[in-house]
């Protein structure tokens, strides 16, 4: 019961937001922080004895339940979304303090941990997607915040697009894998991985979940929706990038290692993309100047190589990517809450103007530098204990080439890192920081609370073991042989100096690189946007060419495609149209007759009156013909659509123009030809269904099951109301539905005109 | 278009099939008729009487905004579909007050269902036809 309460709980305090936002306006940051801590608590309780799982059948013909279940894995991102969201809480409170959408942002903050939390809880394909997707949905809110700038706008749909494309990826990758898994049910399939080696869908599957994994964390060549998601509020962009979002990514990546794994082609595809990001980021995190694109890159590479070491996948790679996933954690919150601050502080968030706030803001600096010890992973920090764990799990797996890479992204990072976290605060003060000032303690609290953990870490990796032994041992089914340690023997202490000489190396470069390559910075910032362009003109050719307005074209197009696919089918043969019913009687005669002649006065009537009158007729003859062949209730309906028609016809009638011929002969001629057509092909379409008969009819059921079923005897009205009611309640929907579109047409003709 | 005839006709033709139009919609399920087709005469004589007295007329005559008879056939026709959840059975089954033998006039969910449709269809199709005969 305690996860769908977490859940739950998360969720109602995001609808509690904006009041509280109203009611509370100062302590309301920690109001709302309380109850997100209590569900990780929570959670944490309920994982002591071992994990918890609840199971509510929801629709059992397709073997779905509402599964939520908690083990090593789940508590550690549940920590992270409910520990770092509660801190985010207590800064975006303060932070957004002059906000008048604070409410509204805190509630979509809440609700966005929700989502995460769900998904990191679910052990159900199809519940775990739906809360991947509440997470793209909340993010787009949260990035949108300030939707009157453009760039908001942009940049949310951007992020929007990007992960629920992958989401649909997602989607039928899920599809598949429960196909070929024969269960939804995460835990059971991973239980079975092993039998599903060989399965052909696999390779599908896993390289489906893969597009999705891929576009959630940002990575490449998905990962241009990040850096510009930049447009969200800070404390929005240290909860995106530190627990959430991109990291659903990862965490589906850990939780789905064994059928990753399995598939060659998609391990070496996390390998390439991950590395490749790992290096990119990195290195583009260095051409920037703005602090909060400098993260964000910079969280690209980290995801990068995240996700690397998901696709190596050994039991020792995995607890690394624990570890570093926790690093992260802490490290990336407290500098993103750090650039808050020194914002909010010194105005400007551009490390190229800014220097010298050490003195102005001692508590974001000494934030922002435990932090940047972290991300550079200077020894005794968590930072220096996950990556050495890192590199020590690539060289175990023989992988050369890999550290090669792992080693160069780290020290991008580490120049990354010197600029974010030195550089504004180092001692030369400039203009901007001459007027600085230290923010409120719930805008460096947080962070400094984040960056000592993480050293904390450092210095004890037994404490974050406790942690991380857990979740590794969910994932590769035994705990690691290796705790982490903070000295690993020579090789690895010989790989930090030199990822710490070669990081020193690119921030002496940064300056000539910059200056370098500054000209070609952004190229997939109008890639999205020559993208969505390119949609909207197709949209707009393509409404030109089938939407024509023209009803006749519409028609012939319909009434066309019908007698050549009927056409078609008699050519292919198969069935013949045969007379079955017997010599028609002299009153069907008489009736169908007159229903033809009608029809041909509609037809030749030079009085638009004339042939609306003509067009009942054909109408009232048909109706006839019903009510001999014993169909009193069809007989009846028919009448009654033709009186209305025909008063409608009479009520729009003064809004037509004067009766004319406008078409020439051609064009009759040519709707005669293809009017007979289709009366013809009709006719012997019925003629031939009437003859061929390949079930038992159901009408016999129906009469038999009308009375004692559904207490009546009218056969078409238990059809109707009872035996397929659910159909007539859609139709009296849609029915409803366009009744009010008429009327919505009707009123905005006139607002066109003037 | 005011016409003598016309409304004088209307006056008379007009309740009386209103009248049919109920009997359709309470004796369909037995005989033939229903709500569909009873909505459809019922939209007939409001029609006969906006063509004969103007469309404001029928709007009194009818006293309930034609969107609001449509909304409330929807309510009707889906409080039938849970009126089965509600007392232990599957949604969409039909309960009858007079149990399974039958009286003259069965009231039961099914007949519930039917008048929703009954006043979507009316709602509807006036909705549509006032507007077009407003439309100026």
């Amino acid at each position: 019961m305690a996860l769908p309460a977490a859940i739950l709980l998360l969720a109602g305090v995001a609808a509690l937001a904006p009041a509280a936002a109203r009611a509370l306006p100062r302590a309301g940051g920690v109001a709302l922080a309380l109850p997100v801590a209590a569900a990780g608590a929570l959670l944490v309780a309920a994982g002591r004895g071992g994990g918890a799982s609840i199971d509510v059948p929801w629709l059992p013909a397709l073997g779905m339940s509402v599964a939520f279940r908690l083990d090593g894995l789940a508590l550690l991102f549940a920590l992270l979304v409910t520990g770092v969201g509660a801190l985010v809480v207590v800064y975006a409170w303060s932070y957004l303090a002059d906000d008048p959408r604070r409410g509204r942002a805190l509630a979509a903050l809440l609700a966005f941990a929700a989502s995460m939390l769900g998904l990191v809880l679910a052990d159900d394909l199809l519940i775990l997607y739906v809360f991947w997707e509440l997470t793209s949905v909340t993010s787009w809110l949260l990035i949108q915040l300030r939707h009157e700038r453009a760039e908001a706008r942009l940049a949310s749909w951007q992020a929007l697009l990007v992960t629920a494309a992958g989401g649909l990826a997602l989607l039928a990758g899920f599809v598949l894998l429960g196909l070929a898994a024969g269960t939804s049910r995460v835990s059971w399939i991973l239980a079975d991985a092993a039998s599903l080696a060989g399965d052909p869908l696999l390779p599908w599957a896993a390289g489906l979940v893969v597009l999705g994994i891929l576009t959630k964390s940002a990575q490449v060549p998905f990962h241009a929706w990040l850096p510009r998601a930049m447009e969200a509020p800070t404390p929005v962009s240290a909860y995106l990038h530190a627990a959430t979002m991109v990291k659903a990514g990862v965490y589906l990546a850990l939780r789905l290692v064994p059928i990753l794994g399995a598939v060659a082609p998609v391990r070496w595809t996390l390998v390439l993309a991950g590395g490749a990001s790992l290096i990119v980021g990195a290195g583009r995190a260095l051409l920037e100047s703005d602090l909060k694109r400098i993260l964000a890159y910079s969280t690209v590479s980290a995801l990068g190589l995240l996700l690397l070491l998901a696709g190596v996948g050994t039991p020792a790679a995995v607890h690394a990517a624990l570890a570093y996933t926790l690093a992260h954690a802490l490290y990336k919150g407290a500098l993103f809450l750090a650039a808050g601050a020194v914002d909010h502080g010194a105005g400007t968030r551009d490390t190229d103007r800014l220097s010298g706030l050490r003195r102005a803001q001692p508590f974001t600096a000494a934030a922002a530098g435990l932090a940047a010890l972290s991300m550079a992973g200077v020894p005794a920090s968590f930072g220096y204990v996950a990556k050495e764990a890192a590199y020590g799990s690539v060289l175990a797996a023989g992988r050369p080439l890999l550290l090669a890479a792992a080693v160069l992204g780290s020290a991008l990072l580490v120049a990354g890192a010197v600029v974010a976290g030195w550089l504004p605060f180092r001692a030369r003060p400039t203009a901007a920081a001459a007027h600085a000032h230290e923010v409120a303690p719930a805008l460096f609290a947080p962070a400094l609370a984040l960056a000592t953990v993480g050293l904390a870490a450092g210095v004890a990796p037994g404490v974050a073991d406790a942690l991380l032994f857990p979740a590794s041992a969910a994932v590769a089914g035994a705990p690691p042989a290796e705790p982490l340690a903070l000295f690993h023997g020579g090789t690895g202490a010989a790989l930090s100096a030199a990822t710490l000489a070669l990081g020193a190396i690119a921030v002496a470069a940064r300056p000539r690189l910059r200056s370098a390559l500054r000209s070609e910075a952004g190229p997939s910032r109008d890639a999205f946007r020559g993208a969505l362009r390119l949609l909207e003109v197709t949209a707009k050719r393509h409404t030109a060419v089938l939407q024509t307005g023209s009803l006749r074209g519409y028609l012939a197009v319909t009434f066309g495609v019908a007698a050549a696919l009927l056409a078609a089918g008699f050519v292919r043969g198969g069935v013949a149209p045969a007379w079955t019913l017997g010599a028609p009687r002299a009153p069907e005669l008489v009736v169908g007759a007159l229903a033809m002649a009608a029809a041909v006065a509609a037809v030749r009537s030079r009085s638009r009156l004339a042939a609306i009158a003509a067009l009942g007729g054909v109408g009232y003859a048909i109706g006839l013909l019903f009510l001999l062949f014993g169909a009193p209730d069809l007989a009846m309906t028919q009448i009654a659509v033709e009186t209305v028609t025909v008063m409608v016809f009479l009520v729009a009638f003064r809004h037509l123009p004067r009766f004319t011929r406008l078409s020439s002969a051609a064009s009759r001629t040519r709707d005669a030809v293809l009017a007979g057509a289709v009366g013809i092909l009709m006719a012997a379409l019925v003629l031939s269904a009437a003859g061929t008969r390949s079930f038992a009819p159901i009408s016999t059921w129906h009469v038999e099951r009308s009375v004692p079923d559904a207490h009546g005897r009218n056969v078409v009205n238990t059809i109707l109301v009872d035996f397929r009611g659910l159909d007539t309640l859609g139709e009296a929907t849609v029915l409803a539905i366009a009744g009010f579109g008429i009327v919505a047409l009707l009123k905005l003709r006139p607002r066109r005109d003037a | 278009v005011s016409s003598l005839i016309l409304q004088t006709a209307s006056r008379a033709i007009a309740p009386l099939l209103l009248f049919f139009s109920m009997y359709l919609l309470v004796a369909g399920h037995d005989e033939p008729g229903g709500g569909f087709v009873g909505g459809l005469v019922a939209t007939a004589a409001l029609t006969l009487h906006a063509i004969a007295f103007g469309v404001g007329s029928a709007r009194r005559a009818l006293r309930l905004d034609p969107r609001t008879v449509a909304g409330l056939g929807l309510v009707l026709a889906v409080a039938a579909v849970w009126a089965g959840p509600a007392f232990g059975r599957a949604p969409m089954a039909g309960l009858w007050v007079d149990g399974p033998g039958r009286t003259a006039l069965s009231l039961g969910t099914p007949v519930l269902f039917d008048a929703g449709v009954y006043l979507v269809v009316l709602g509807s199709a006036l909705n549509a036809l006032f507007g077009l005969a407003e439309e100026e």
